[in-house]
């Protein structure tokens, strides 16, 4: 991974890896959206309202993932100063928080038939909109702070006591209150969900994560790029007319 | 020790005697009781029952008042400057804000609350909670606070991002403490809420300082 640590040697390396990760993406969300909204059989409950799911519990799987590889590049950061790991922190931010808004959403299409209410104070709900603030927050301080090394230091603290935090909030919502099904997938005692729900949804984790990858290659490019752009015109302005 | 003690003196001083300090903020405390019977009608048994929450709010907000100026006149006259040349840590350097801070909002807010709890129909045996509740939470909304203020520092007019960035943070305090003083009035054991508070004081308090002198030192280089 050290070797990476060089922009140079990240760029050339992200802009042979782009295209792939992006046609690997696609791939993974076609067959993922086919075997979700085609294969799959419809619930025997809740009919076929519950396609909701493949879409929806990925991206929420992604809002928590996000900002987790957001912490773990701003501890890189913060630890061994790699100027990298500012970049691929700042490029996730927005990344995360559509995920975040994503999983919002499509949780309030699906909560409205099967729950009669778009919305209820319920701790998974909860969490997962502090976690949207939390991300809005950080995106926050990086345009607040003009200058782009000073707002990394200050950004890479906020994501850090941030990801100390989230454990807290995370408990304090769920002792607060609870309605939202208990996780069904990662359990210690196997999936309780039958392989050909699982299948999909699994697919469809791939895809949003190849998705994630795909985008944090673009954004981290556009970045390097613009803070290129931001040197060379200090410079000319430097140099007297 | 003598640095600790001078730092928390100069600054309750400063709290106490500027405008924008410990007597705003516990005006502004019992200004958003006072509004909202206008907001939500006069009828008893509803304040009542939004009262545990509503002061908690309300302490949230308040404490927030003075957030800008544990760190930011420092930057700008230089007095960080020597604090970073004194023998003193970093990190009691923030402790010896955050406790002047405390003192200057949660301490005056908590010693206010009880006397503004009968104005929103808050049960008499609920008030030693609130005010003991207040007490010990508002420790760990000042440490948070310090923490933000510290990274806000370079910010032009940064009250408002300090706002969103401590916000989201402080739900577990506003959590514990609203249900503490709400389970008085439910006629049910305040304990466990209130250890959870304080649990929630002490690890704001540990993680505050650390957080706030990391930002300070970086923003130095």
């Amino acid at each position: 991974m050290q070797a990476y640590a060089n922009p140079q040697r990240f760029l050339t390396f992200a802009r042979k890896l782009t295209p792939w990760t992006w046609g690997a993406a696609a791939t993974a969300l076609i067959i993922g959206l086919y075997l979700a909204l085609v294969a799959a059989p419809p619930d025997y409950q809740q009919g076929d309202a519950a396609r909701i799911m493949y879409v929806h519990v990925p991206a929420a799987w992604m809002a928590m993932f996000v900002y987790g590889s957001m912490a773990m590049a701003s501890a890189v950061a913060f630890i061994w100063k790699h100027p990298l790991a500012d970049v691929a922190a700042k490029a996730s931010a927005p990344i995360g928080a559509v995920f975040t808004a994503l999983a919002l959403v499509t949780g309030m299409l699906w909560g409205q038939p099967m729950w009669g209410t778009w919305w209820v104070w319920d701790a998974r709900l909860t969490s997962v909109l502090i976690l949207f603030f939390l991300y809005l927050g950080y995106i926050v301080l990086w345009s607040a702070i003009e200058e782009p090394t000073r707002a990394a230091r200050a950004a890479r603290i906020l994501a850090l006591v941030g990801a100390i935090n989230l454990p807290i909030i995370k408990f304090s919502v769920d002792w607060w209150n609870t309605l939202h099904q208990t996780a069904s997938v990662f359990r210690t005692d196997g999936p309780t969900m039958p392989a050909s729900m699982l299948t999909p949804l699994l697919t469809m984790g791939l895809a949003y994560t190849l998705l994630y990858v795909a985008l944090l290659f673009v954004r981290m490019r556009a970045e390097i790029a613009s803070r290129r752009l931001r040197t060379i015109r200090l410079g000319l302005e430097a140099i007297p007319a | 020790m003598n640095t600790f003690r001078a730092i928390l003196w100069h600054d309750v001083m400063m709290g106490l005697r500027s405008s924008g300090g410990a007597a705003l903020s516990a005006a502004f405390f019992a200004l958003i009781v006072f509004l909202t019977p206008f907001g939500l009608g006069p009828e008893s048994a509803t304040l009542k029952s939004i009262a545990p929450g509503l002061f908690w709010i309300a302490a949230l907000l308040a404490t927030l008042l003075g957030l800008e100026r544990v760190i930011q006149p420092d930057t700008e006259d230089g007095t960080l400057d020597l604090l970073r040349l004194s023998p003193l840590p970093m990190e009691l350097v923030v402790l010896a804000k955050i406790v002047a801070h405390w003192i200057t909002s949660g301490l005056i807010i908590s010693l206010l609350a009880p006397f503004l709890g009968p104005m929103l129909n808050l049960d008499v045996a609920a008030l030693p909670v609130l005010m003991f509740s207040l007490f010990i939470g508002t420790i760990g909304l000042s440490a948070i606070g310090a923490a933000a203020a510290a990274l806000g520092a370079s910010v032009q007019r940064g009250g408002i991002v300090l706002a969103i960035l401590v916000l989201p943070l402080n739900i577990p305090f506003l959590i514990f403490g609203a249900s503490a003083v709400a389970n008085v009035q439910a006629n049910t054991d305040p304990s466990q809420p209130l250890m959870f508070l304080a649990a929630c004081t002490l690890i704001a308090l540990v993680v505050g300082p650390i957080a706030a002198a990391a930002a300070l030192r970086l923003n130095e280089e």
